[in-house]
């Protein structure tokens, strides 16, 4: 998910009776779909959770520009550079959504990517790892947007109004994203030569365990993960999630002539899914941890953007200045 | 962001419909604040028409629904076309 383990701040679930009328009231309307408004009452819990839960995943995307901003000026050819330029545009706008989404419940934008910057808040694991060849732009467009899709469709219908109109935009964007990655790899595959065809195989070996990894750890026994899906702002398992993206990704890579990294990857005749091996978390954990190949790099990459663009929003502000007492001194 | 003005932003899809809230944008000023909700909510022809208007001068009514601001629609019934019964030969009224 591009937003893993975010904290509750739950032990255990309350029931009905042990909750205050005004918490109760909260409940039956989010157990009816009654979808909460920015100026509706609401727990704490429930606003700082969600606040938590939105900032990681604005960080997320914008963050996730920066592996595929990597590869912008070395687009083999216009059209794939124009695609992959629009498509980060489109991450920049789904970031904008988010922040917009997260203002609503009263924090502050500025404040929340300071956190980012101090590493307060984390960022999607995925995109820790570096993009090594051109065809990285294709596995990520195809596996992790792939993913992303699967985590985000539920959310349309969070019980966070702002939050789920953010996502149902989100979502329909998010296709081409996908489809667009899967094209440069088929066309790779293809109308490449050995090398390119090597190079594909290579991105789906990297690109294939981190994009599992995305869903998070399993939540069988996370209070976390039981309080989130009690409030409607999680809305299934993690591991649920990660079959149903294995499910449709796998007939997909074999349609490409590709394997993925996993030899206990097969079908199972009887549950009708795929079977997979054991993810390896130690590395999940450790990326979060920071211990990561490019998650430094990726904070310092944002700070610096946001310091050396100072310049354009103080020229913003003495422009409008400028305008507003023209209109002054005209009227 | 906190020095630059929240803009509420409104698109009218098509011509003949009316501008539906879209979501907000940040900028210094209001012509700013279109061309960044052009950039943001018009990417794939969206919009045929944007409006933007500084969140803090919109007034709403109050947010929980347990308010009794909409109280005095909830009991007239007589506003509605299906209050009124008809016999089967007029009931296409």
């Amino acid at each position: 998910m591009y937003a893993q383990q975010v904290d509750t701040g739950a032990k255990r679930l309350k029931n009905l009776e042990e909750m205050s009328p005004e918490e109760r009231h909260f409940q039956e309307k989010v157990d009816a779909e009654v979808r909460i408004e920015p100026k509706n009452w609401m727990p704490e819990g429930y606003r700082k959770t969600l606040i938590r839960q939105i900032s990681q995943h604005a960080h997320s995307e914008i963050v996730g520009m920066l592996p595929e901003g990597n590869w912008l000026t070395r687009a083999p050819t216009l059209k794939r550079k124009l695609q992959l330029m629009a498509k980060i545009q489109d991450e920049a706008g789904h970031g904008l959504y988010l922040y917009s989404a997260m203002e609503t419940l009263g924090a502050d934008r500025d404040e929340e990517i300071e956190k980012l910057h101090r590493g307060e808040v984390k960022f999607s694991s995925i995109f820790t790892y570096p993009t090594l060849t051109w065809a990285d732009m294709g596995a990520i467009g195809w596996l992790v947007d792939g993913a992303a899709i699967v985590n985000q469709v539920p959310l349309q219908r969070c019980s966070y109004g702002p939050y789920a109109r953010a996502m149902i935009r989100v979502c329909k964007e998010e296709s081409f994203h996908q489809r667009q990655g899967y094209e440069i790899l088929l066309t790779m595959m293809r109308e490449g030569t050995d090398e390119q065809k090597a190079m594909v195989q290579d991105a789906i070996n990297r690109f294939w365990w981190p994009s599992l990894m995305m869903f998070g750890p399993s939540d069988a026994n996370s209070p976390n993960s039981a309080q989130s899906m009690a409030w409607k702002i999680k809305r299934h398992g993690n591991d649920e999630l990660r079959q149903r993206f294995l499910d449709q990704t796998v007939p997909q890579l074999e349609f490409l002539g590709c394997t993925a990294p996993d030899p206990d990857l097969k079908w199972n005749e009887e549950t009708g899914h795929y079977d997979f091996g054991e993810i390896d978390w130690q590395e999940f954990f450790d990326v979060l941890k920071g211990h990561s190949p490019c998650g430094i790099e990726r904070i310092q990459q944002r700070k610096s953007a946001i310091d050396e663009g100072r310049w354009v929003r103080d020229a913003a502000v003495a422009y409008a200045r400028k305008q507003e007492q023209k209109a002054k001194s005209a009227a | 962001m906190a020095d630059w003005t929240l803009y509420e932003v409104f698109v009218r899809s098509k011509h003949g419909l009316n501008h539906k809230h879209v979501g907000s944008v940040h900028a210094a000023d209001a012509q700013m604040a279109l061309e960044n909700a052009r950039e943001l909510y018009t990417r794939r022809s969206e919009g045929v028409s944007l409006w933007v208007v500084p969140a803090e001068q919109i007034t709403a009514s109050a947010g929980d629904e347990k308010e009794p601001f909409f109280d005095p629609a909830d009991d007239k019934v007589y506003r509605h076309a299906s209050f009124y019964k008809l016999p089967p030969e007029v009931d296409q009224m």
